[in-house]
C-alpha cells in the first residue's frame, strides 16, 4: 500500500522538490537581507561610539561626515586613561561589581541548594517569594531605601549615604533573587541518586554542596556569576541616588555627571568613556556567549 | 542510613560534653541546616526588599518635611496636577508600544535567524544580542549623540535624501518616539533570544505535517508556531512589560523627562520629585503608582511559570 503511494508520487515529487528548494533559496536570501538590516540597526550605536572616540574635538565641531574618521587620534583614550578621576570611577565600578558578585554567590548558592534539595517547612513559599522579589524593579525601592539609609546614618552615626560601599548592600537586592532562582533550576536538574550516594558515603550536606553540586552545576554557576557582574556593572539608578561626590561615583553615574558639563559636551571623551565602560561586559560576552545566553533564557523559565 | 550518620556523630564527639553533642546533632538535622543556609537570603529579602516596600507606603502618607501624617494628602495633590496625568499617559504609551514592537521585531528576527543554516546562526545571534549586553546607560549616551540637535548623524544622513532636520529630542512627539525607539533597540534582542530558543523546541514534524496539508507560510506561523510558543511569548512579554514600565536609564539620559515633562515616566518623575526635588514622600507616592500594573503582570507570570514547571 505505502510503496504504491510512493511510486505514484515519484515523478511529480521530484518536480515539487525542485520548486521547494528554489523557494528555500529565496527565503534564505531574504533572511540574510533582513538580518543584515537588523544587524546594522543593532550595531550602529556601538560603532558610532568607536568612530566618535577616534576623533579630535576639532574634527567633531567641524561637522564633517560623521560616519568617517579623517584624522584618527587616540588622544581621547590617552586623556581619559591618564585622568585620575576616570580611573577612580573604573576602580569603584570594579570593586563594587567584584564584591557584589562574591556576596551574591555566598548568599544564593547555599540558599538555592537548600531550596532545591532540603524540603523544609515553607520552602516552596520561599522559592516563590524569591521569584517575586526578582520581579520587583529597582525604581520601586530607591526612595524608601535612600530614606532608610539616611535614617540609619542619623541613628548610629555610621554615614553610608554617598559612600561607594553602600552599593554593596543595595545591589544584592537585584542580583541575589535572580541568581538564587536560576541556581534552584540548575540544582533541581541534578539526579537525586548523585547526592544520595554522597550521603551514604558519609558526606555532610556541606560536602555534598561543594563536592557534588557546585562542580556539576558549574555552567549554571558561571551564568549566574556573569549575570551578577553585568547587572551590577550596568546599574545606573542606585549610584545616581546614593552617591554624589566625584570620588565615590561608579562608571555610569560618573560619566553622566562629570563628562557632561552644562552645555559643553565633549562628545569625543564621552563616547570614549562610554565605550571603555561598555568594554568589560562586552569582553565577557565575547568569550562566554553561551553561558550568557543560558542565563538569559533560564531567568524566565523554570530550570 | 540514619544509624550510620548517628554512629559517626557519636564517634566524632566522643570526648565532647553532652551539650555540644546535642548542638552537633541539631546542626546535622536537615531542617536546621536548611534554615541556616537560607537565612542570609531571608534576611536580605525581609530587610532590603519587603521592609522598604512597606516603608514606601508609610512615607507616602507624610508631608514634605516628614514630620506630619497627612493620610492621602499626597495622592490628592497628585490627582489635581496635570503633570501627573501626563506621566500616567506617557508611561502607558511608552510601555505598551515599546513592548509590542520589541515582541514583534524579536519574533521576526528570531524567524530569520532560525531560517539560516545552523552553522551561521551563532554569528548572527552574537551580533544581534550586542545591544542587550552594553550597559543601557552607556548605549543611551551613544543614542543621545546620534540625536544631537546640531551634529546629529541621523540628520546628516537624512539630509542626503532631502529630509529636513528632525528634532529628535526637542519636540514632544519626536522625543517620545526617540525614547521608545531606543528602548526597542535595547530590548528586542532579549525577545529574539527567547523566541529563538522556543522556535528550536517546536518539533520539525509539525511543520512537515502542515506542509503536507498544503499550509502556506502564514498558516504555518498562525497554526503551528504561535500556539506552540504561546506560553513563552506571554512570559517574555509580561517580563518585559515590568522592566519597561519601570524603566529609568533611557528616559533619564536621553531627555531627562523633557521637553516640558512630555517624556517623563513614573520612575524618572519619582526621581525628579523625590531625590532632586527632595520631596521624598511625594516621590514615594509617585513610584507606588507602579505597583498595580506590576502586580497584575507578576501574578500572570507566576501562573505561567508554575504551569511550565508542572508540565516539565
Amino acid at each position: 500500500m505505502s510503496t504504491m503511494a510512493i511510486d505514484k508520487a515519484g515523478p511529480s515529487r521530484k518536480v515539487k522538490y525542485g520548486s521547494m528548494s528554489r523557494d528555500r533559496t529565496w527565503a534564505l536570501r531574504w533572511s540574510y537581507f533582513f538580518l543584515c538590516i537588523f544587524a546594522i540597526f543593532s550595531l550602529v550605536p556601538p560603532i558610532y561610539m568607536l568612530i566618535t572616540s577616534l576623533k579630535s574635538s576639532a574634527e567633531i565641531s567641524a561637522a564633517t561626515n560623521p560616519w568617517w574618521v579623517f584624522h584618527p587620534t587616540l588622544s581621547n583614550y590617552a586623556e581619559l586613561l591618564g585622568s585620575n578621576q576616570y580611573l577612580r570611577f573604573f576602580l569603584n565600578s570594579a570593586l563594587v561589581s567584584i564584591f557584589v558578585v562574591t556576596i551574591t554567590m555566598l548568599i544564593s548558592v547555599p540558599a538555592a541548594f537548600a531550596l532545591a534539595r532540603m524540603k523544609f517547612w515553607g520552602s516552596a513559599t520561599l522559592a516563590t517569594g524569591v521569584f517575586l522579589t526578582y520581579l520587583i524593579p529597582d525604581t520601586l525601592l530607591f526612595i524608601p531605601l535612600f530614606k532608610m539609609f539616611a535614617v540609619i546614618g542619623d541613628w548610629t552615626g555610621i554615614q553610608l549615604i554617598n559612600r561607594w560601599y553602600v552599593l554593596l548592600f543595595i545591589y544584592p537586592t537585584l542580583t541575589v533573587p535572580f541568581c538564587t532562582w536560576i541556581m534552584i533550576g540548575y540544582f533541581a536538574s541534578i539526579p537525586k541518586e548523585l547526592d544520595e550516594a554522597a550521603i551514604i558515603d558519609g558526606a555532610s550536606w556541606f560536602q555534598t554542596l561543594t563536592r557534588i553540586f557546585i562542580p556539576v552545576a558549574l555552567p549554571g554557576l558561571i551564568a549566574a556569576t556573569i549575570f551578577a557582574f553585568t547587572a551590577s556593572w550596568a546599574q545606573f539608578l542606585y549610584p545616581m541616588v546614593f552617591t554624589t561626590s566625584v570620588d565615590q561615583l561608579v562608571l555610569p553615574a560618573g560619566i553622566i555627571t562629570t563628562l557632561i558639563k552644562g552645555d559643553v559636551f565633549n562628545w569625543g571623551q564621552i563616547m570614549t568613556g562610554a565605550l571603555l565602560g561598555a568594554a568589560p561586559p562586552l569582553i565577557i560576552y565575547a568569550f562566554l556567549m553561551d553561558y550568557y545566553i543560558a542565563g538569559l533564557t533560564a531567568g524566565a523559565t523554570k530550570g | 542510613m540514619a544509624d550510620v550518620a548517628f554512629e559517626q556523630s557519636r564517634i566524632a564527639s566522643a570526648g565532647g560534653v553532652r551539650r555540644r553533642t546535642s548542638l552537633h546533632n541539631a546542626l546535622k538535622r536537615k531542617s536546621t541546616m536548611a534554615f541556616l543556609m537560607t537565612l542570609p537570603l531571608i534576611l536580605l529579602i525581609l530587610l532590603l526588599v519587603v521592609y522598604p516596600a512597606f516603608y514606601a507606603v508609610h512615607l507616602a502618607t507624610l508631608n514634605k518635611s516628614m514630620a506630619r501624617f497627612v493620610g492621602f494628602g499626597n495622592f490628592e495633590f497628585l490627582f489635581k496636577r496635570e503633570t501627573f496625568w501626563l506621566v500616567v499617559k506617557q508611561s502607558c504609551i511608552f510601555a505598551i508600544s515599546a513592548v509590542f514592537f520589541k515582541a514583534l521585531i524579536g519574533f521576526i528576527v528570531a524567524h530569520f535567524v532560525h531560517n539560516v543554516p545552523a552553522k551561521g546562526q551563532r554569528k548572527w545571534r552574537g551580533m544581534l544580542l550586542v545591544p542587550w549586553v552594553i550597559p543601557p546607560a552607556m548605549s543611551t549616551l551613544a543614542w543621545l549623540w546620534l540625536f544631537d540637535p546640531s551634529y546629529s548623524a541621523f540628520n546628516y544622513t537624512l539630509s542626503a535624501f532631502g529630509i529636513g532636520p528632525i528634532p529628535w529630542t526637542g519636540d514632544a512627539g519626536w522625543a517620545r518616539f526617540s525614547v521608545i525607539l531606543v528602548n526597542i533597540w535595547y530590548g528586542a534582542p532579549f525577545f529574539m533570544i527567547m523566541y529563538l530558543a522556543a522556535l528550536k523546541s517546536v518539533p520539525e514534524q509539525l511543520y512537515e505535517a502542515a506542509a503536507i496539508d498544503g499550509a502556506n507560510w502564514w498558516q504555518r506561523i498562525w497554526y503551528v508556531t504561535l500556539p506552540m510558543m504561546r506560553n513563552i511569548i506571554a512570559i517574555t512579554a509580561l517580563f518585559s512589560l515590568i522592566v519597561t514600565f519601570a524603566n529609568f536609564d533611557i528616559v533619564r539620559i536621553l531627555t531627562s523627562g523633557g521637553p516640558l515633562d512630555h517624556t517623563h515616566i513614573f520612575a524618572t518623575w519619582a526621581f525628579r520629585v523625590g531625590i532632586e526635588g527632595s520631596d521624598i514622600p511625594l516621590g514615594a507616592s509617585v513610584s507606588l503608582f507602579m505597583v498595580p500594573i506590576l502586580a497584575v503582570a507578576a501574578i500572570f507570570i507566576l501562573r505561567d511559570v508554575t504551569k511550565r514547571g508542572n508540565e516539565a
